[in-house]
């Protein structure tokens, strides 16, 4: 897993509530066997037509916005457990994604793959949707040792919730089996307790 | 010692370690899983060079990606076989029971489960797809998870989890005529939201949840996640262990006694407090269906669409759209061409028995295609038993072989671009059951209703 400590970068703007992971990834793409090359067919459906050709509507088909890190509406990343979404939307390119509230299975599974989802207040969200929509090319600053994101060149900055061990595996890439394999004893001997 | 929740006693004896201001070891007695979110789990462990923990508290199926016909026939797509293929490779490599295509006991994880007594009360169970809250019917607590969290799993038994706050939903009352547990749980999904029930842990509770054979509170708990929660339990009851006494992998006389003893006190102490709390009157909820891209998105059958107000940014204008439906109109009486009566919400005996009861002696509509997907091989094998397929097909309804099928259109069982599907599965969401595909969540009832007339029905104008 990719360290993260702090990032400075334009955003895409995705201002739809509830999202979904079937939006992020439709199950139609899911039999792959490895966690690779998912971000290929991030958001298929928006994405593309049904012939393969780019939908212009789409915020990924439109020049200048890009980034790597994705704004969206609140409840993001509802409905299935697949981590596929995450990995899709890391393989494509993102590191953080800005909400005002994450589904709970989606955002374990982005911490999981050094994806951070900042989750900001509705209002916060509500004016970086305002001002991003004007100025595409202004640019956020997230950054987790302070735990703080603002809009680089505007007074707008908010602080956000991280717990400090996922902070801690975010900072030095560390991931949770690294942590429970060196577990094991305390494991086996609550095993033990129970027989 | 102060008043627990059911919640609360079951996790906090499943607790290993805590980590200061982080989460905590869970240790997990159940692990399910199947072809789709495990490959990448199983080639982590390899990569490692490290063994499946304890591989006798994982078991195996193939569902989400098998095809629903000939499935004595190798799968005709190439990657949807692979996927089955390194299932029962890595099944194989690290000593995992898998009950595969072909074997008795294949079916939707979900349904299979509780069918053969591995889910049983007190436990903490896990399986990397969100609808393993069905199992909480059962009074253990029960979660989806990712496939980093299966590998945590494969690799320690545990997984490392922040605890989540408790809310209690509380239904009390007699349901009406032609209202079932799928009605009452789209009915609470429509108050709470999509998002209403995130952060936290349900216990669903009162005499109507009381009154639901074990199938129908399996329907509930399922649908929990559509509300956000992590998962939905309901304490165990005399209902939970006459279900449980003849399956299978429960255990046998003398300890079958002990379990149950230790079983009864599975509840929320009386006190107990919950972080939020909802109450409900069965006798005010109708037979339910979605408009909307949300399981939030419902509403009863013979209400009007909610109108988009012109400054609503919840997506309601963009869901009406995407389904060509209308605000301020009705549903009932509105063209349908395909329905779907299967996945682990309603694919159970009991559901083809409500189907079958109601279809039996009549003829589906011509245009409508209609499909039902049982749960397992042994809810096949049953329904063949008792007839149904015989009265289900005399209807003009497909009885397919088992998966999870349209529910997320993953094999062949697709719904095509704008085509109306009503369907019993969990989930409308853009393109969930194919691209372009529009589907209208309900009951078997209302659903098998919609098929004989062709368009969007209230059952109860067929029960009078």
């Amino acid at each position: 897993m990719e360290k993260f400590n702090t990032l400075n970068s334009q955003a895409v703007l995705l201002p739809y509530e509830d999202v979904d992971t079937d939006q992020i990834i439709p199950a139609r793409f899911l039999k792959s066997v490895s966690r690779e090359g998912f971000g290929e067919n991030l958001f298929r459906d928006w994405r593309y037509f049904e012939d393969g050709s780019p939908n212009p509507e789409f915020v990924l088909n439109q020049a200048g916005n890009k980034g790597d890190v994705l704004v969206a509406g609140r409840n993001f990343g509802c409905g299935s457990s697949r981590e596929h979404a995450a990995w899709a939307l890391v393989d494509y390119g993102f590191k953080a994604v800005v909400s005002s509230f994450f589904a709970d299975i989606f955002k374990n599974n982005a911490l999981n793959n050094g994806l951070l989802p900042v989750q900001v207040t509705d209002d916060f969200l509500a004016q970086v949707f305002q001002i991003l929509k004007n100025r595409p090319e202004a640019k956020l600053q997230i950054d987790l040792n302070e735990q703080e994101i603002s809009l680089v060149g505007s007074s707008l900055t908010e602080s956000f919730e991280i717990n400090s061990y996922k902070k801690y595996c975010l900072q030095n890439g560390f991931d949770d089996i690294d942590f429970l394999l060196n577990k094991k004893n305390e494991i086996e001997a609550y095993e033990q307790s129970l027989a | 010692m102060s008043a627990k929740t059911l919640f609360d006693k079951i996790w906090d004896k499943h607790v290993v370690h805590s980590v200061e201001d982080g989460p905590q070891v869970l240790y997990i007695d159940k692990h399910f899983i199947h072809e789709v979110t495990s490959p990448q789990a199983f080639s982590g462990l390899k990569a490692r060079g490290i063994p499946v923990f304890r591989p006798e508290q994982t078991v195996a199926t193939a569902d989400h990606n098998v095809p629903t016909e000939n499935q004595h026939l190798p799968i005709k797509d190439a990657l949807s076989r692979h996927q089955v293929e390194t299932l029962i490779k890595n099944c194989n490599d690290f000593g995992v029971e898998l009950y595969g295509l072909g074997h008795p006991y294949q079916g939707i994880v979900h349904v299979i489960g509780p069918e053969l007594g591995i889910t049983q009360p007190g436990m903490t169970i896990v399986c990397g797809d969100s609808h393993t809250s069905t199992h909480g019917a059962f009074g253990n607590i029960a979660f989806g998870i990712g496939t980093s969290e299966v590998e945590q799993v494969l690799a320690t038994q545990c997984v490392l989890q922040k605890k989540p706050k408790t809310l209690k939903i509380q239904v009390d009352g007699e349901l009406n005529p032609g209202v079932v547990s799928k009605d009452i749980v789209l009915h609470i999904i429509s108050k709470l939201t999509a998002a209403g029930g995130t952060g936290h842990f349900i216990e669903f509770c009162g005499s109507t949840i009381e009154k639901l054979s074990m199938e129908a509170r399996m329907t509930i708990c399922n649908m929990s996640i559509e509300m956000g929660a992590r998962g939905g339990l309901i304490a165990p009851d005399e209902t939970t262990f006459e279900y449980l006494k003849s399956r299978p992998f429960v255990p046998k006389g003398e300890k079958w006694d002990r379990k149950v003893a230790e079983w009864k006190s599975l509840k929320s102490d009386d006190d107990a407090q919950f972080d939020l709390e909802y109450y409900f009157n069965a006798e005010e909820i109708e037979p339910m269906i979605t408009y909307g891209t949300n399981p939030g998105m419902g509403i009863g059958i013979t209400k009007d669409i909610p109108a988009p107000n012109g400054k609503t940014t919840s997506g309601l204008e963009k869901s009406l759209k995407y389904m060509d439906l209308e605000g301020g109109k009705q549903l009932l009486g509105h063209h349908v061409d395909y329905v779907f009566i299967g996945s682990c919400t309603n694919s159970r005996i009991e559901d083809l028995r409500l189907v079958a009861d109601l279809v039996k002696g009549k003829k589906k509509a011509d245009h409508v295609q209609a499909m039902i997907v049982p749960g397992s091989r042994q809810v096949e094998k049953q329904a063949r038993a008792e007839g149904l397929d015989k009265i289900l097909e005399a209807a003009g309804f497909e009885l397919r072989q088992p998966g999870c099928s349209a529910c997320l259109g993953m094999n062949e069982d697709k719904v095509p671009k704008g085509k109306y599907c009503v369907s019993t599965s969990n989930r409308n969401f853009e393109g969930r059951q194919g691209q372009g595909a529009r589907t209208l969540l309900a009951s078997p009832l209302t659903a098998a209703a919609s098929a004989l007339s062709g368009k969007i029905s209230d059952v109860r104008e067929l029960m009078k």
